[in-house]
């Protein structure tokens, strides 16, 4: 052995272990337990699902990227032929225009790690840009291949000035000030229409920009060298193509310097500006991606929609496209899809109150036989807590004869017999919120308890659930409780698996 | 003219001076080991250099050209390349990636060429993966073919040190900055990492300032050693005169020793 | 110069920032221990202020009340203090302790969904319609003046030294008690002190609970003053909130304060002085964020942050 600059020769003696010879690949494979290689590969281990699962997860990870988009988009393209024109557009146009949307806040918020919760601005400045160019409103009539272009642009550059303002920025600030950039769009479209408020602009004077409250109406489908797109089935597959394009220049991106750098941005950008990535210009870059595309999605919406209108870009719509790219796993492309399919599939279904009892019912009884096992568990609560249901509703209309007199509409037999087990107050509203408040508890509560403590509690929480349901809930399906549910989701996401469906777990520096 | 130059840099905290006038080179070809007790301010030199803080006065100079006052990464383009005393790899990305990642300064494809595979973005890949590639080699079998793949936190504490190393060998720089590349290890991986750092010097031509605790590594590695106390050198010269040095001593071992030695 | 309205929109700033700077508290006390944005944390402000409403309506009302006036509006801040304090215990418990070790997004997406949840859950229940507190005449609302031009009403005065009182009350807590100590150890560095032997949990717990009741006080001062409450109040009032607590420097009970006093002025001076008026008062307070940040990141009273390599 030398020795390195100055100091006397070291010694064979002078160390108390010998130095290993270099580790053979062959032998390490033959060999197994305790070897380095065997201990690397243990998270792999651990991650290897068993049974159908983890069959379905290998076949999936050996899979060629180009195959994978095929199987996560093939029935996109046959759908159109096998349904009708009213569910294509809610069930699938719908659907593949937040995926696009999705899409880029994947790019921001899950390859750069950027917070932006100002991200549906984007959206709606898209539509109503692409409006101001070609609608009756504003008489103007551009051709599409002339002002998407121009949309897609400007908006990227609005998200150059937005981002702008994350240089040096922490991630927790940048939220903020995103979301303050929503409200300000929000306002904005919802008053400059010219004149009813009162507020002129400097040189222009009084214009109707944006329609204000109602909406710019009117808007041109998208002309293409005289090629009108006006059909649903043609935006569908418009949209379509534009999606699957999108997937495969980010999975090429994914791999590349921008990708990567991207990535490390995320995981440490200290560490990440020291080994060359110039970190402030990637986040920027980053924003005017995802504002591009959010953009482009724009034009498509407005032009499907035939007007942009202030009340579809807002927070509402922000927690949505937010919901779909956790869902899907932050940083996974095909994760956005499926997420698009989640999210906007099981609304659309809630949409009318019978399909979202039937919704309702099917995932508590999927989720009851998914999470406690051994099944027979399961049987008992369910058998439990049909029986405990038809006890109380004894009891009760012996006893309170008010308690039981409502009726359920719309559900056939299924709901003539879910009249004879949940109670139906025929004044459902003050009882209505303290059981609301009941329920929520009583789901905390299973959180804490386990085992057979959990399968008792479970019984009159599942009752309870059912007599929320029926009494509030219901009500106001299209709107509110689906929020409520979506908010629920997206803190039990996290609770549960941070990463999303799709997303492979993460360690982090903390 | 030497390679990096620290030409009386102060650099205070609030009320607390953690750089006072220090002044320091290191040659082309060099090893040189920066010593001291804790809170001596080493690591404070090394995110000074590399542009994480800015020096209140004095300057940095590389390779003749001033470098204090530049963002980090453009330092980094520069030249200089650094390794974390509490590690900073990037986890939840691949070894090679990881080391891919750290080649961003000297490559020029675009988002718009990766999007749709022009020409300069395949070529450029490949280039950078086959970099990457030779630098893992640098370190034999401990990251060779079938560790490429593997996540960054599957790797072992030893590993991982030495993945940093090679990211920062990736960067294509002159001058590695090496934060205690030898602290958590035992004797025999002490050993491998003192040999490293000799090759890194010998084979592939880079100069080198370390801040290292272990004494015998120290020893073995240094051209030259330089001795922090509170922000202030206190000691320059061959191991041998550093480490007999009385405020050397004094500073690590207090008074009493110093008088009685 | 028209001086009643200058007067006039200055007593208005003053009152609206006194309720913004308690919200503000709470926002500022969570971020410096957790590094958590409470986004949820502006509906418990509105919830305080529906389980203020609620209460007057059990004590019969604010036209037929069981006992006197003031005995009243105690009984509200009391109860909706408490049960808000409750409120931002339980979020916590179930859906940021759980995060703690998680990625940062996790915490901030599952606020986002605690605010959606809280949000939905009062318009499912309480419906969209405001609701009127109707307790002026219950509380006795006298005006004062001095001169022709200033006026301020007991109900603003009281709204101002409430909420100056509950942070000199706050700050003393934070100050002066051993639990105040130990929140200010967690804020600086958790892992210590839990070496230190202090619990972790119960300091979050109670920073929780003191700025969700601080938020509730908040929204009762607001149906009191400003007479009407709906279930959307808490989002655009959380967000002035923060953009308080950050103006003033993240982290400091008194840069909360001078913050939310600078956004209600703002909010104030711009709907009286400036073009677009009230529609657009919200953008001028959003300049002022994004003016802050550009000039002093760190807030008015705030300290730089360094970060140790």
């Amino acid at each position: 052995m030398s020795s390195l600059g100055g100091g006397p020769p070291l010694d064979e003696g002078d160390l108390p272990v010998a130095i290993p010879e270099p580790v053979d690949p062959a032998d390490v494979a033959r060999s197994g337990v305790g070897t380095d290689e065997w201990v690397a590969r243990v998270d792999e281990r651990r991650a290897a699902q068993t049974g159908i699962s983890g069959l379905i997860a290998r076949t999936w990870e050996r899979t060629p990227a180009f195959g994978r988009l095929v199987i996560l988009l093939g029935p996109f393209a046959i759908f159109p032929f096998i349904t009708n024109e009213g569910n294509l557009y809610r069930y699938g146009l719908i659907t593949i225009i937040y995926a696009l949307l999705a899409m880029g806040l994947n790019v921001v918020v899950g390859f750069a790690g950027l917070l932006d919760l100002g991200y549906v601005a984007f959206f709606g400045f898209g539509a109503y840009l692409y409006g101001i160019m070609a609608s009756g409103h504003s008489g103007h009539h551009l051709q599409a291949e002339i002002a998407i272009p121009i949309v897609v642009v400007s908006t990227a550059l609005l998200g150059l000035l937005l981002g702008l303002t994350s240089w040096r920025l922490l991630g927790d600030y940048l939220a903020i000030v995103t979301l303050f950039f929503l409200q300000a769009f929000v306002i904005f479209v919802n008053n400059a229409n010219g004149g009813l408020n009162d507020f002129s602009y400097p040189f222009v004077g009084k214009v109707d920009l944006t329609g204000g409250a109602n909406g710019l109406d009117q808007i041109d489908p998208f002309n293409f060298f005289g090629f009108h797109i006006t059909t649903t089935r043609g935006y569908y597959f418009y949209t379509l193509i534009a999606l699957a394009l999108l997937m495969v220049m980010l999975y090429f991106v994914n791999g590349s310097r921008t990708g990567r750098a991207w990535r490390a941005l995320r995981e440490d950008p200290l560490a990440a500006e020291v080994m060359s990535t110039p970190v402030n210009r990637l986040k920027l870059l980053a924003f005017m991606f995802g504002a591009g595309v959010a953009g482009f999605s724009g034009t498509i919406f407005g032009a499907v929609q035939s007007g942009a209108f202030p009340g579809d870009y807002d927070v509402g719509l922000l927690i949505t496209i937010y919901a779909i790219v956790i869902l899907g796993g932050l940083g996974s492309i095909g994760g956005v899809v499926v997420g698009a399919l989640v999210v906007n599939g099981a609304p659309e279904l809630l949409r009318s109150s019978s399909n979202a009892r039937f919704l309702f019912y099917g995932v508590l009884l999927v989720a009851l036989f998914a999470a406690l096992k051994p099944w027979y568990k399961a049987v008992i609560v369910l058998v439990g807590t049909i029986a405990f249901g038809f006890a109380v509703h004894g009891i009760a209309s012996a006893v309170w004869s008010r308690g039981t007199a409502g009726h359920i509409s719309g559900a056939g037999n299924f709901g003539k017999a879910l009249e004879h087990w949940v109670l139906l107050p025929t004044n459902p509203s003050s009882i209505a919120g303290w059981s609301y408040f009941a329920l929520i508890c009583a789901a905390l509560v299973l959180t804490l308890v386990s085992g057979w403590w959990r399968v008792a509690v479970l019984i009159p929480t599942f009752y309870l659930a059912a007599f929320v349901w029926e009494n509030k809930l219901v009500e106001q399906v299209a709107g509110a409780t689906r929020l409520i549910l979506l908010g629920a989701l997206l803190v039990v996401i996290m609770n549960v698996r941070p990463s999303g469906i799709f997303g492979t777990s993460r360690v982090e520096i903390v | 003219m030497p390679l990096l130059e620290l030409r009386d840099v102060s650099k205070a905290f609030g009320g607390l001076q953690v750089t006072d006038h220090l002044t320091f080179h290191v040659d082309e070809g060099e090893i040189v080991s920066l010593i001291g007790p804790n809170g001596a301010g080493k690591t404070t030199v090394f995110n000074l250099i590399t542009g994480i803080f800015h020096v209140d006065s004095g300057e940095i100079v590389f390779e003749g050209e001033k470098v204090s006052g530049l963002a980090p990464h453009k330092i980094t383009d520069r030249g200089i390349a650094r390794t974390f005393q509490t590690l900073r790899l990037f986890l939840n990305m691949t070894v090679l990636e990881n080391v891919m990642a750290a080649e961003y300064g000297h490559t020029k494809a675009t988002v718009l060429e990766a999007m749709l595979q022009l020409p300069r973005s395949r070529r450029e890949e490949k280039r950078i993966r086959q970099l990457a590639e030779e630098k893992l080699a640098f370190f034999g079998q401990r990251l060779a073919g079938y560790r490429h793949d593997q996540q960054a936190y599957s790797l072992s504490y030893a590993n991982r040190r030495r993945l940093e190393i090679a990211r920062a060998m990736a960067t294509n720089a002159r001058l590695l900055l090496l934060d205690e590349p030898a602290a958590g290890m035992n004797p025999h991986e002490t050993h491998e990492i003192t040999e490293l750092i000799g090759k890194l010097r010998d084979e592939a031509g880079y100069s080198i300032l370390v801040i290292e605790h272990d004494m015998h590594v120290v020893e073995g590695i240094s051209d030259r050693v330089v001795a922090l106390d509170h922000g202030v050198k206190i000691a320059e010269g061959s191991f041998d005169q550093v480490a007999t040095n009385e405020k050397v001593v004094e500073a690590y071992l207090g008074l009493h020793t110093a008088a009685t030695k | 110069m028209n001086w009643s309205l200058f007067f006039g929109e200055l007593v208005s700033g003053l009152t609206l920032g006194s309720i913004y700077a308690l919200i503000a508290l709470g926002y500022t006390m969570v971020y410096g221990i957790l590094k958590l944005l409470n986004f949820a944390h502006g509906d418990v402000y509105m919830v305080g202020a529906f389980v203020g409403f609620f209460v007057l309506q059990w004590l019969g009302g604010a036209l037929s009340p069981a006992v006197t006036g003031w005995l009243v509006v105690a009984i509200m801040f009391v109860v909706g203090m408490l049960a808000c304090g409750l409120l931002g215990v339980g979020i916590e418990r179930f859906a940021y302790r759980p995060l703690r070790n998680a990625p940062r997004i996790a915490p901030l997406i599952s606020a986002l969904g605690v605010s959606i949840f809280l949000q939905n859950s009062a318009l499912l229940l309480w419906g969209p319609q405001f609701r009127s507190y109707d307790t002026f005449d219950l509380v006795g609302v006298k005006s004062y003046h001095i001169g022709n031009n200033f006026f301020i009403s007991n109900l603003q005065i009281l709204t101002i030294a409430v909420s100056i009182g509950l942070t000199i009350v706050l700050a003393l807590v934070v100050s002066r008690t051993r639990t105040g100590k130990a929140m200010r150890a967690t804020s600086f560095d958790r892992d210590a002190a839990e070496m230190m032997g202090i619990s972790i949990d119960r300091v979050i717990s109670f920073t929780f609970f003191l700025g969700s009741a601080l938020a509730a006080a908040g929204g009762i001062m607001f149906g009191l003053v400003f007479g009407q409450i709906f279930s959307l109040m808490g989002f655009t009032a959380g967000l002035k909130g923060f953009t308080a607590a950050v103006v003033g420097g993240i982290g400091s009970i008194p840069g909360a304060v001078l913050g939310g006093f600078l956004i209600g002025l703002t909010e104030a001076f711009a709907t009286g002085y400036l073009p677009g008026g009230s529609v657009y008062a919200n953008l001028y307070v959003f300049a002022l964020l994004i003016g802050m940040f550009l000039i002093r990141p760190s807030g008015l009273l705030g300290s730089p942050v360094i970060q140790k390599v």
